[in-house]
């Protein structure tokens, strides 16, 4: 692999990463986020839902409006009741397979408290094999009562899982790569040069509830072409059968969306990306069509319609306590991005 | 008391199916018109009271939604003297049989749900909860009359009086959600009589069981700068008493999650303790399936907050809910509503 | 009857979000009836046909896109995978499919432990002739269509993609014969409906009608042990009451029943349990929209072969010119 490690963008992300921000719970991401790009934006602000909206004027070569969003919220939990003996009763916000949560080590509210979760021990279960349902897990954060839970976790308390960034390998690991690393890629596209256009870069909220904060940021943006950056899934683990798509790969380049479970990228646009990344040599893949739903989805029905397209990081081990993802597609999928912005031009997006 | 059980009493026992909430629509008129300076109706039929701030114009509008549809049937065939019918909203099979009804043909027509004798069942299909394709709706009428009389797609009702228990609880239908309009019918009459700096808009909203329809158009056409949903709540029961359900008679509750603007909640909290009237947190973690959900994304996205008043046995035509909870939810929104100084507008923690 | 137009229409290629060619079709056919013309930034088309004034503004919408298919793999020896564009589709052994870059395949389903059951997507492949990864000609993204041509019997017409072609078919020949109407029609032919409602709602939103109307196929009651339902082929369009994603608005409802009678045509109330059409999306642009769905039975929807029936067809056409000429 080509060493195209870039170390800002590295310590972008593991700043964003170790943060927590649950959907609908994103302040300590935005407040992160605030300093890094503040003096390289002509404006900011926060709207009714919590989207840190920015925007950077282009060299006025075009007059296109260009709408970035990285979501800040990840998946986590949110406490709903609290047991006799002091543990707290959770349900997932977002989507998080049951079987991941046994075992798993995880913060509590803004002061990170620690609680695990366990499950019977195996010597009592009978031989049960079907993981329990989040509903029937307890997170216990050694409350000795009720009382004591509730004053330590109240109803709502958001909780995530507690995983440090480090790097591993030739990679990165962390939690919620999903999305931190788009944002970390955005914080970086507005911390660079001016483009030709103006570029709203919109770091975003509840996507992971809905796609709800890029679908009012779109209303309020009226873009005329939209990018959703991501941190995409990656389904490599060896399998019996050999013969079937990984959805993306490490280390192959950006991961563009063709088709997802919520929209449709424009052949002109698409095509548009795909000649970027090959002007400049840049590495990409195209994500297996159909799998999962992404912001592009939510931007492309705002107002009178707006063509939009997603570009993903590959991350193994997504909505997990720990991604994975490599440094080279971080950066290529940095490049790629700017490179697609700069070369847009009216005519581009222009149905014949 | 005597005055929430009639007003209670009047408005469960209207006819409002989703679609065609006419009927209930002019019954809620004839109780808002003498309370508010104007009112209206909008596309999606929904009705808008508008009670004046007094801040100098131009004022902040804070939008108080609760839908009045209910759930009912609608007839999908007509086999002889009897209707084939089906759901209209999450109508609930297991409580249908032997209903008395009023089907809305070119004149309302009283009906029974027919069940099938016992003696011809088998143990097994005693049990069974009744398929839709053996529901029927039998009127009465001979088969000419009927054809005459019903179309495909006219609407059905439940036929419900409303019914005192002890302890100021009331039993019946469609308290989901006429127990919130009666909450804002409640504050639009204090209101009256107490200051409040920013224009407060009741909308009596359409087809939330169908989707939370009427709320996203009306509040798209009202573009305010708060809104607060009302709607209702599962209550503790004797086979329901876990995480996500709420006392009966304890107070309304709050809801905070993604939903939800931490500042409106704060403000409604703020409220609550500020005049001693008891409310319940409740934590919801992603959609809240009311109208705030519809409302939170509509343009630019609106600070949202919800109070619901907690019902026994929801969507059945045993409705049970507290009269002390229902006017508490009227005072908890009176309160808020004066509570919001001219300028106030919702922030997030790291705006302030 | 224009079969001519009928067969064009429902031939030509146009998976959701792949609607270029058969917005051509249907841009040569209204361009010479419409007094504006546009095309929105998700490829809707809109034609505006001026009204003689004192009327209302009305979008009536069919859309343009077919339900498809997309390459998602190719296999070491040349077999295709692939997804859905668009819900509910269950090809079975032997179909064909025509990609975008003009090869056909067959789609047949793998062994499997269990063929008792129907199978999954994933259990199916597409064999486009390959030897190999390498020579393959389908590339992962290749949008693709399945292959039904257009066949008359008797008073039914078979052919793939009536949903929603004979929709655009009906519209075109209104917009032919409209005279005289006092309102402003917006003809919306519109994108990506099988995907989510998605052109109609843009290009609403840019029209902001006063009345929404979408021309699209419906369900029918009337197949061996079909689900109870009283909309049959040959009755006479349907006029909806509800589906699966929207309640009509009972003036737009009502006022469509009003011209079946004027025009003597038969109609159908129609209530379906699942699915929606591009009304529901209508229906909720801006501050909402009263928005009904004036619908052509159809068997065998989302099959290669749907069939409807001709007189429905015209008798949607005489509806609908009757329900626009009238001052409301």
């Amino acid at each position: 692999m080509s060493n195209t490690r870039n170390e800002t963008l590295i310590t972008t992300l593991q700043t964003l990463a170790d943060l927590t921000g649950v959907s609908g719970d994103e302040t300590k991401i935005r407040s992160a986020i605030k300093p890094l790009v503040e003096n390289h934006v002509d404006t900011m602000r926060v709207d009714a839902l919590g989207n840190l909206i920015t925007c950077k004027r282009g060299t006025a070569e075009n007059p296109l409006r260009v709408l970035v969003t990285a979501h800040m919220d990840e998946v986590g939990f949110m406490v709903v009741g609290h047991t006799g003996e002091g543990g707290l009763r959770v349900e997932a916000v977002g989507s998080i397979p049951e079987r991941l949560l046994p075992g798993t080590h995880v913060w509590v509210g803004k002061e990170h408290t620690p609680g695990v979760v366990g499950v019977q021990a195996i010597h009592r279960a009978h031989g049960n094999q079907q993981a329990a349902s989040v509903e029937d897990l307890v997170i216990d954060i050694g409350a000795k009562n009720k009382e004591e839970a509730q004053e330590a976790a109240p109803l709502g308390t958001a909780i995530t899982f507690a995983s440090r960034f480090r790097e591993m390998g030739a990679a990165l690991t962390g939690k919620a790569f999903d999305d931190r690393a788009g944002c970390a890629i955005l914080v970086a596209l507005l911390q660079g040069e001016r483009l030709p256009c103006d570029l709203y870069g919109v770091f975003t909220v509840q996507e992971e509830v809905g796609l709800r904060g890029a679908r009012v940021a779109a209303y309020a943006v009226e873009p005329d072409v939209g990018f959703a950056l991501e941190g995409t899934l990656v389904d490599d683990l060896p399998k019996r059968d050999k013969d079937v798509s990984p959805t993306a790969e490490l280390g192959k380049g950006p991961a563009i969306t063709v088709m997802d479970r919520s929209y449709t990228t424009p052949p002109r646009l698409l095509s548009h990306v795909l000649k970027s990344a090959e002007a400049e040599g840049i590495p990409y893949q195209i994500k297996q069509p159909g799998v999962s739903s992404t912001e592009a989805g939510s931007i492309h029905p705002a107002r009178g319609g707006v063509p939009a397209i997603t570009i993903a990081v590959p991350c193994r081990y997504i909505h997990s306590p720990r991604a994975l993802l490599h440094p080279d597609d971080l950066e290529n999928t940095q490049r790629l991005v700017r490179a697609a912005i700069a070369r847009l031009t009216p005519e581009t997006l222009a149905i014949s | 008391m005597k005055a929430t059980f009639d007003l209670l009493k009047t408005l469960t026992e209207a006819p409002g199916p989703s679609g065609r909430e006419n009927t209930i629509h002019d019954v809620v008129a004839e109780h808002w018109r003498p309370l508010a300076d104007e009112v209206r109706t909008d596309a999606m039929g929904s009705l808008i009271a508008r009670q004046r701030g007094s801040a100098p114009p131009p004022r902040p509008a804070l939008m108080v939604a609760a839908h009045m549809d209910e759930i009912g049937l609608i007839v999908t065939g007509i086999e002889g003297s009897f209707l084939r019918v089906h759901m209209l909203g999450g109508m609930d099979r297991r409580v249908i049989l032997g209903l008395e009804v009023t089907v809305h043909g070119r004149r309302p027509l009283p009906g029974i749900v027919g069940s099938r004798p016992p003696h011809v069942l088998s143990a097994d299909e005693r049990r069974k909860v009744v398929a839709w394709e053996e529901v029927f709706v039998d009127t009465g009428l001979p088969a000419a009359e009927l054809a005459a009389l019903v179309t495909v797609g006219d609407h059905i009702t439940v036929d419900r009086e409303l019914v005192a228990l002890k302890n100021d609880l009331a039993a019946g239908k469609a308290l989901d959600n006429r127990a919130s309009v009666v909450a804002v019918t409640l504050a639009l009459d204090i209101l009256r009589s107490r200051n409040h700096a920013w224009d407060f808009y009741a909308v009596a909203t359409t087809q939330e069981e169908v989707g939370v329809k009427g709320a996203i158009a009306s509040a798209y056409g009202l573009a305010p700068q708060i809104a607060v949903a009302l709607d209702v709540t599962f209550a503790k029961q004797h086979d329901d008493d876990g995480p996500g359900t709420f006392e009966l008679g304890k107070g309304p509750t709050i809801a905070q999650g993604p939903n939800f603007h931490p500042q409106v909640v704060g403000r409604l909290v703020a409220a609550a303790k500020a005049e001693e009237i008891p409310y319940q947190p409740e934590p919801v973690s992603g959609g809240s399936g009311t109208d705030a959900w519809g409302i939170q994304v509509a343009r630019e996205g609106i600070p949202t907050g919800l109070i619901e008043i907690p019902l026994r046995y929801m969507h059945q035509p045993v409705e049970t809910g507290s009269l002390r909870d229902i006017e508490r939810a009227g005072r908890l929104l009176a309160s808020f509503s004066a509570r919001l100084e001219a300028d106030f507008r919702p922030r997030w923690e790291d705006e302030l | 009857m224009n079969l001519e137009l009928l067969e064009k229409l429902t031939q030509t290629f146009g998976p959701s979000g792949y609607e270029d060619a058969i917005r051509a079709v249907i841009r040569a056919e209204v361009e010479p009836l419409a007094d504006e013309i546009h095309v929105d930034p998700l490829g809707s088309l809109v034609a505006l046909r001026k009204g003689t004034g004192g009327g209302k503004k009305i979008a009536v919408a069919a859309h343009m896109d077919e339900i498809g298919l997309m390459a998602t793999y190719v296999e070491e020896k040349g077999f295709v995978r692939f997804t859905a564009i668009g819900g509910g589709i269950r090809p079975g052994n032997g179909s064909r499919v025509r990609f975008a870059n003009g090869v056909t395949g067959v789609i047949y389903v793998e062994r499997r432990d269990d063929p008792s059951t129907l199978p999954e997507l994933q259990h199916l492949y597409i064999d486009v002739g390959a030897t190999s990864r390498a020579d393959c000609p389908v590339a992962v993204g290749e949008p693709g269509q399945f292959i039904g041509p257009l066949v008359r019997q008797g008073q039914r017409l078979v052919s793939k993609t009536m949903d929603d072609r004979v929709g655009c078919y009906v519209l075109i020949e209104v917009l032919r014969q409209l005279k005289d109407a006092p309102h402003d029609v917006y003809a919306i032919f519109s994108t990506q409906e099988e995907i989510g409602l998605v052109g109609a709602r843009t290009a609403a939103f840019r029209v902001d009608p006063d009345i929404a109307i979408s021309i699209d196929v419906t369900a029918t009651g009337d197949l061996p042990k079909a689900l109870p339902m009283a909309v049959e082929l040959g009755k006479g369009p349907a006029i909806k009451v509800k589906d699966g994603g929207m309640i009509a608005h009972a003036m737009v409802r009502d006022m469509l029943v009003e011209a079946a009678r004027q025009a003597g045509v038969p109609y159908q109330m129609e209530i379906l349990l699942g699915g929606s059409t591009d009304a529901a999306a209508m229906q909720l642009v801006r501050s909402g929209v009263p928005s009904g769905c004036l619908s052509i039975p159809c068997r065998f929807v989302h099959s290669p072969s749907e069939m409807v029936d001709e007189a429905d067809i015209n008798n949607a056409i005489k509806l609908l010119l009757t329900a626009l000429r009238t001052g409301e």
